[in-house]
């Protein structure tokens, strides 16, 4: 029963939330299934926080060698979390002051640096070495030239009256790009079904823990 | 060793030091690149100016300071555009480190033109993103019963009257994630709602089929974008500013690639001669 009842629940509630589609009257039904759904990802937050501080703990308790970075994860926490709780998250709090003077600086610096990676990477990666290489190597150009305005300024120095970059540009994404995008999103939709129908019919049950 | 073969082993540091050049010397010495608008930016851009005033408009801010350089241009951009043309704005995230940036995007952009809970509201974070968005084609208030700042909904004046999608003329999602593939199958879809998206550069290439599918109306993909749709509203503003750097280091990487090329056929020739003798 133990393994039987979540497999019935499942079933049940894939079956209900398929027919619910095509049969208006379920409305009621169909809002409170999804009320009940949002209900039950909220202890997901607290399942990720008690875990973050399971992980960081364990570390200061073992003296990792990451000890000081757990160490300071722990007082941003707790000091942004009193900061919130006493001050409120509103106009002109503590909490305002050091998100937009310490966490945005820092997330922004840290995904700006991928800029410096990818142009260290591009040259030292990006080869001509086959023709498929040699392809991808001349869209990219097209495309990075083509989707800032000095590739326009550039060649409208040569042809003032073409736009044959943006032209070219927008062919390479509304065509061959587009079409291996689709092919891409048909397949995940595809394989989306199938999983969702093998674990409504319970022939997928990793959901229910390892090893079942 | 040779020349070619000292280029095609460079010190990275020198590429990190030319990158910061490139970034940096523009936004000193600003060289005014002319900005041209694209079809799918002035798509969104006269879907927003054609609303009449007093409509209202769901605005998704779902990204985090990751991607504030490319996201929170357009994002000023639009809602500035429809606070000066008299449209409601409803405000929210599906991100939770985006409630707070989302919060202050809502308040610096309505600076001097728009007022909090008259013309706008902010409603904060909801797990569950898509969810969520299935059950506000419902009932927002079952969603969001108090906005991010804890007033219920049901006394903010600028919801009055706004219960779901029905009452909604446009869903814009400015996303650094996959939110607005959710926006489209569970709102777009099935609610009939219009729905506009700005994206990271990055990703929206991905987003094309969607466009030429019509179940988006228009696409603002990063910092291009945003700069064209501060072209459009006459309000120049980062993007606009960052276009200069970004066009320079799209041509400092382009060179690179290039002579990191040269430098590999010319090794790869010279190898093989000393292999033929």
């Amino acid at each position: 029963m133990k393994l039987r009842l979540p497999l019935i629940l499942c079933f049940l509630c894939g079956i209900f939330m398929i027919v619910q589609f095509f049969v208006p009257p379920f409305t009621g039904v169909y809002d409170k299934l999804l009320n009940w759904v949002m209900i039950i990802s909220i202890p997901a937050l607290v399942i990720g926080l008690t875990s973050l501080i399971k992980l960081h703990s364990t570390r200061i308790i073992r003296k990792t060698p990451n000890m000081p970075y757990s160490i300071v994860a722990f007082i941003a926490m707790i000091t942004m979390a009193l900061m919130g709780l006493i001050g409120g998250t509103g106009e002109n709090t503590g909490f305002e002051w050091m998100f937009k003077h310490i966490q945005v600086p820092m997330q922004a610096t840290m995904f700006s640096l991928l800029a410096f990676y990818i142009a260290s990477a591009a040259y030292r990666a990006f080869r001509a070495r086959t023709l498929e290489a040699t392809l991808m190597l001349v869209t990219a150009v097209i495309v990075m030239l083509a989707r800032v305005p000095i590739g326009n300024f550039l060649w409208h120095l040569i042809m003032p009256d073409s736009n044959l970059p943006e032209q070219v540009s927008s062919w390479i994404l509304n065509v061959p790009s587009m079409a291996a995008r689709r092919g891409i999103i048909l397949g995940i939709s595809l394989g989306a079904i199938a999983t969702s129908i093998k674990i409504i019919l319970g022939i997928e049950r990793s959901y229910m823990g390892a090893g079942e | 060793m040779s020349f070619w073969e000292k280029i095609g082993s460079f010190d990275r540091r020198y590429i990190f030091a030319l990158i910061a050049l490139t970034v940096i010397v523009p936004l000193l010495i600003p060289i005014g690149m002319p900005i041209t608008t694209t079809n799918e930016v002035k798509s969104v851009y006269d879907y927003i100016d054609a609303l009449p005033p007093g409509s209202a408009i769901l605005v998704a801010l779902d990204f985090d300071p990751a991607s504030l350089a490319e996201l929170y241009p357009m994002s000023i951009a639009i809602l500035k555009h429809a606070y000066t043309k008299k449209i409601k704005v409803i405000g929210m995230t599906l991100w939770i480190t985006g409630a707070s940036l989302g919060d202050v995007v809502m308040r610096e952009a309505a600076q001097g033109i728009a007022e909090q809970d008259k013309d706008y509201a902010y409603l904060g974070f909801v797990p569950s993103g898509a969810v969520a968005i299935m059950r506000m084609g419902q009932d927002i208030s079952a969603v969001f019963n108090v906005d991010y700042s804890g007033k219920p909904i049901s006394q903010v004046p600028v919801m009055k009257g706004i219960k779901n999608y029905k009452d909604i003329s446009l869903v814009v999602d400015l996303a650094a994630g996959s939110t607005p593939e959710a926006w489209i199958a569970y709102a777009g879809t099935p609610h009939h709602v219009p729905i506009a998206i700005g994206v990271t550069a990055v990703s929206a290439v991905g987003y094309y089929p969607y466009l030429n599918a019509r179940q988006i109306i228009g696409l603002i993909g990063g910092m291009k974008g945003a700069a064209e749709y501060e072209k459009l509203i006459q309000a120049r503003g980062t993007a606009s500013a960052g276009m200069d750097s970004q066009s320079m280091t799209h041509i400092a990487i382009i060179l690179l690639i290039i002579i990191a090329n040269v430098s590999y056929f010319v090794i790869r020739r010279k190898n093989k001669k000393v292999i033929e003798t």
